[in-house]
């Protein structure tokens, strides 16, 4: 299972690394939505470090749509389908190597997007990186929800729209427990039941995209 | 089933090693749904079948389409990749070695393109980059999907000689077309398939 994941993360992200929606499209759309989530709170600094969390988390669900999406697509080719499917590889290690992949592109879109924050939203810089712990594995379990989100909806004709009807019910208690451990990194506050919120959804989502992908992927 | 008809209906079908069998027929005709049936991409819904020795009615499909070779018309292999990562990728994905990597590239004349990416690749290199894939693997049976669509007459000649090679090595080959192949050397069974039925062989 873990060759597999390897192999496949590998292989995801040496596509991206290739085609460079990642680097040319996805980030700059990310800034630029987290600069106009700036411009449209006004001149007030401090109303733009209390929103910041949030904006940060907002800009994000929209990049990882997008990345979900892409990675779905790569493998949804008609002709690639067929005989990747032919390889016979263990579905289990295929949604961990996505996964995995997917997590690292949102990794390195937040951190654009959390530099974005201190300049355009003037958010502090020791309490920025004091949330970058409780980021890192929340952004994980969005990549494992998405991965397993993207399946469920890649196979119809609707998908792209489908994915984020299905996927920001299942996002949205990720996206709380984000926000608000962000914001007690910057502003003081409880952040263990935040955190615990996130680990215990990463690892649900894991444990059901273990079991479940290779349904997905058969339906 | 597609829309509450059957894709297939009273297909009886024999293949034994060393054999070429076109599949020939109209758009529709069921060509490509029993390619997919012998592949374990869709499942048996009825009736009964057996696909080197796996029963198709208990199969796990998986198991299945490890065991068989596709190549479809639209390509089959990520675009994104250069050629030689696409072989890579899959010889590792089954776990095979990659010595011969150089001598499948060369057998397929893609050894100067290694570097370069699927999507710039023209359509015939394309299907030899398609067929590269397939040698890797050596699977016991071969299942093509309308792999003459776009080839002009060289591809077509370079791909006839290649699936004669194959089928001499002993392995089963399952081709579709639109129409006859033209080939005198290969000597195909040919089958003529229309709403989901063979209905002739020549």
């Amino acid at each position: 299972m873990i060759r597999v994941a390897l192999l496949v993360a590998g292989k995801d992200l040496r596509v991206e690394r290739r085609s460079r929606v990642l680097l040319w499209q996805v980030v700059p759309f990310g800034v630029m939505a987290l600069l106009l989530s700036g411009l449209a709170l006004g001149p007030n600094r401090a109303g733009h470090s209390t929103a910041a969390p949030g904006l940060f988390y907002l800009v994000i669900v929209l990049v990882a749509l997008l990345i979900i999406n892409r990675s779905h697509a790569i493998e949804t080719t008609a002709g690639t389908r067929a005989s990747a499917a032919t390889l016979g590889l263990d579905p289990a290690g295929v949604f961990l190597g996505k996964a995995a992949a997917l997590a690292i592109e949102l990794w390195l879109t937040a951190l654009v997007l959390l530099a974005g924050s201190v300049v355009v939203l003037h958010t502090a810089l020791h309490g920025t990186l004091a949330a970058v712990p409780s980021i890192v594995i929340t952004l994980g379990a969005i990549a494992t929800a998405g991965t397993l989100y993207g399946a469920l909806t890649s196979g119809g004709n609707a998908g792209a729209t489908l994915l984020p009807v299905l996927s920001l019910p299942a996002f949205a208690p990720l996206l709380i427990a984000g926000e608000r451990s962000f914001t007690s990194a910057l502003h003081g506050g409880a952040l263990l039941e935040w955190w615990i919120i996130s680990v215990v959804a990463l690892a649900v989502y894991l444990a059901l995209g273990i079991l479940l992908y290779g349904v997905l992927e058969e339906s | 089933m597609a829309g509450g008809f059957p894709l297939l209906s009273g297909v009886d079908l024999e293949l034994s090693s060393s054999s070429l069998t076109v599949l020939v027929g109209a758009n529709g005709a069921g060509k490509t749904s029993l390619l997919r049936l012998l592949a374990g991409l869709i499942g048996l819904s009825a009736g009964e079948g057996s696909v080197l020795g796996l029963d198709l009615a208990t199969v796990d499909r998986r198991q299945l389409r490890r065991c068989v070779g596709w190549l479809g018309h639209e390509g089959s292999f990520y675009d994104d990749l250069t050629v030689s990562e696409n072989l890579t990728f899959a010889a590792k994905a089954l776990g095979r070695p990659l010595d011969n990597l150089a001598t499948v590239l060369e057998r397929v004349d893609l050894s100067g393109r290694r570097d370069t990416v699927a999507k710039q690749l023209s359509a015939g290199q394309r299907r030899r980059l398609g067929l590269a894939w397939l040698l890797l693997r050596r699977p016991e049976l071969w299942l093509l999907d309308e792999p003459y669509a776009s080839l002009d007459d060289d591809g077509r000649t370079f791909f006839d000689a290649l699936l004669g090679e194959v089928v001499e090595r002993g392995a089963m080959v399952v081709v579709s077309a639109h129409d006859p192949l033209r080939s005198a050397q290969l000597r195909p069974r040919t089958l003529r398939m229309s709403g989901g039925r063979i209905v002739g062989e020549s």
